[in-house]
């Protein structure tokens, strides 16, 4: 006995080094699997805080920019307006429920990091403002991500740019669908997985969200085919994405809630 | 003694804050960047109680991470660093380390210099390994190292001479 107690005294320093060391490998190993990063991530009140300061004085600078995103986003949605007047409308109001299957919540990006290989977003919105996990997460141009931790104030955004982000997509022309996912090394092509060998892809398709996952509704662009090639031995294409987002640079974006994505999902798990 | 507690604070809090809301966003080439808060524990003192020395490191290796969401890797690399940083300055300075005596401004260049690349490479090594969490990779995690580590090593190696109080 005596002789344990003086190991753990003279080896002290290497017990506290083994236990803190092993502790961060923990908070580590955590962070690489998906929703299980609970309790070191940027959404809480102090780092969202002093983000949230320091925001306060960078956004002036991107104003300009943003200004012209609003514009013509503006342009966009004015000229779609516009041309739906003239054209013979079909009401489908027929049954209210319908309408609003999806709310859009306008939120601001406090911290975005594209260096690392899983890249967070921590923006302005969170459970006071009913943003809980699994919500997407879209800009004008395209998608950025999904929530995966919330706060009170705040919840950080998984963003396409993360190597454990998997996310359902297909080609616009020929609704082909497979996962979009990052292989880490560039964040201005991300990589959609899984296209069956059948499909006719080529470069410069347009590729959007599927509608198969309740995160997403479909049609949201991602972003064009560059290159893609054939994996032979599984007869699926793997094909590299140039996002219409750039990555590097996102100021304002919009959470989206699917109304009916609990009740799609205890349809498809009636164990539940 | 009051003054070293004091100094030690504020270096905290400024390298933590100067890493996650400056540093970080520097992404010189797309991926470099800097990552001086280790300023923190190559200066710390050296006499020094070596429970907390690790302790302290580890705290502010997890102060890095919740700003960066990074999950527990930079505490990882600080506490290694801080482990094994008596080796490291006794491979470097050698005979004054042992009597206790080195005020690292009063040191050659060139000892410092390896004192400063040994301790950063490694932590920056253990760093990209942990965050990359992938085998395959290693040609990523070893650029990202090579470049990110000459990167701090020259900053940290200006801000030593900068902010050094010599009195003549």
């Amino acid at each position: 006995m005596q002789q344990i107690i003086n190991f753990l005294v003279r080896n002290k320093s290497f017990l506290l080094f083994l236990l803190l060391f092993s502790l961060s490998l923990f908070f580590t190993i955590q962070s690489h699997t998906y929703h299980k990063s609970k309790f070191i991530n940027s959404a809480n009140f102090l780092t969202g805080g002093i983000y949230e300061s320091v925001n306060g004085i960078g956004q002036y600078f991107n104003l300009k920019e943003e200004n012209q995103k609003l514009l013509e986003e503006n342009n966009r949605l004015k000229s779609v307006i516009f041309n739906d007047e003239n054209e013979l409308k079909v009401d489908f109001t027929l049954d209210s429920t319908l309408v609003n299957q999806y709310e859009l919540t306008a939120a601001q990006v406090y911290k975005n990091s594209y260096s690392a290989t899983n890249n967070y977003l921590t923006i302005n919105k969170g459970k006071r403002d009913s943003i809980h996990e699994d919500l997407g997460v879209i800009t004008s141009k395209g998608i950025i991500g999904i929530v995966d931790n919330t706060s009170n104030k705040y919840a950080r955004v998984m963003s396409v740019l993360n190597t454990n982000s998997r996310i359902n997509a297909q080609l616009k022309k020929t609704d082909h669908f497979g996962t979009l996912r990052w292989n880490g090394v560039s964040p201005k092509i991300i990589q959609l997985t899984d296209i069956q060998g059948l499909a006719k892809v080529t470069v410069g398709d347009t590729v959007t969200t599927s509608g198969n996952s309740t995160i997403f509704p479909k049609g949201i662009p991602v972003g064009e085919v560059v290159s893609f090639k054939l994996v032979e031995t599984e007869d699926v294409y793997t094909i590299d994405i140039l996002p219409f987002n750039d990555m590097t640079n996102i100021g304002h974006v919009y959470i989206i809630e699917n109304k009916d994505a609990k009740e799609i999902k205890t349809l498809n798990n009636p164990n539940e | 003694m009051n003054n070293v507690v004091t100094t030690n604070i504020v270096r905290f809090i400024v390298l933590v804050l100067a890493q996650a809301l400056v540093l970080n966003n520097i992404n010189f080439l797309g991926y470099i960047n800097p990552y001086i808060y280790i300023l923190f524990i190559i200066l710390f003192p050296i006499k020094n109680n070596r429970m907390l020395f690790i302790f302290l490191s580890f705290l502010l290796g997890l102060c890095v991470d919740l700003f960066l969401d990074s999950g527990g890797v930079h505490a990882a690399a600080c506490v290694t660093i801080a482990y094994i940083r008596p080796l490291v300055l006794k491979f470097s300075f050698g005979m004054i380390y042992e009597h206790q005596t080195i005020k690292f401004n009063n040191t050659e260049l060139g000892q410092r210099l390896s004192y400063f690349a040994i301790l950063i490479f490694i932590h920056h090594l253990l760093l990209f390994s942990l965050e990359t969490f992938n085998t395959s990779k290693i040609l990523l995690i070893l650029t990202k190292t090579l470049f990110s580590g000459i990167f701090t090593l020259l900053l940290c190696l200006l801000i030593t001479v900068l902010f050094s109080q010599k009195r003549k």
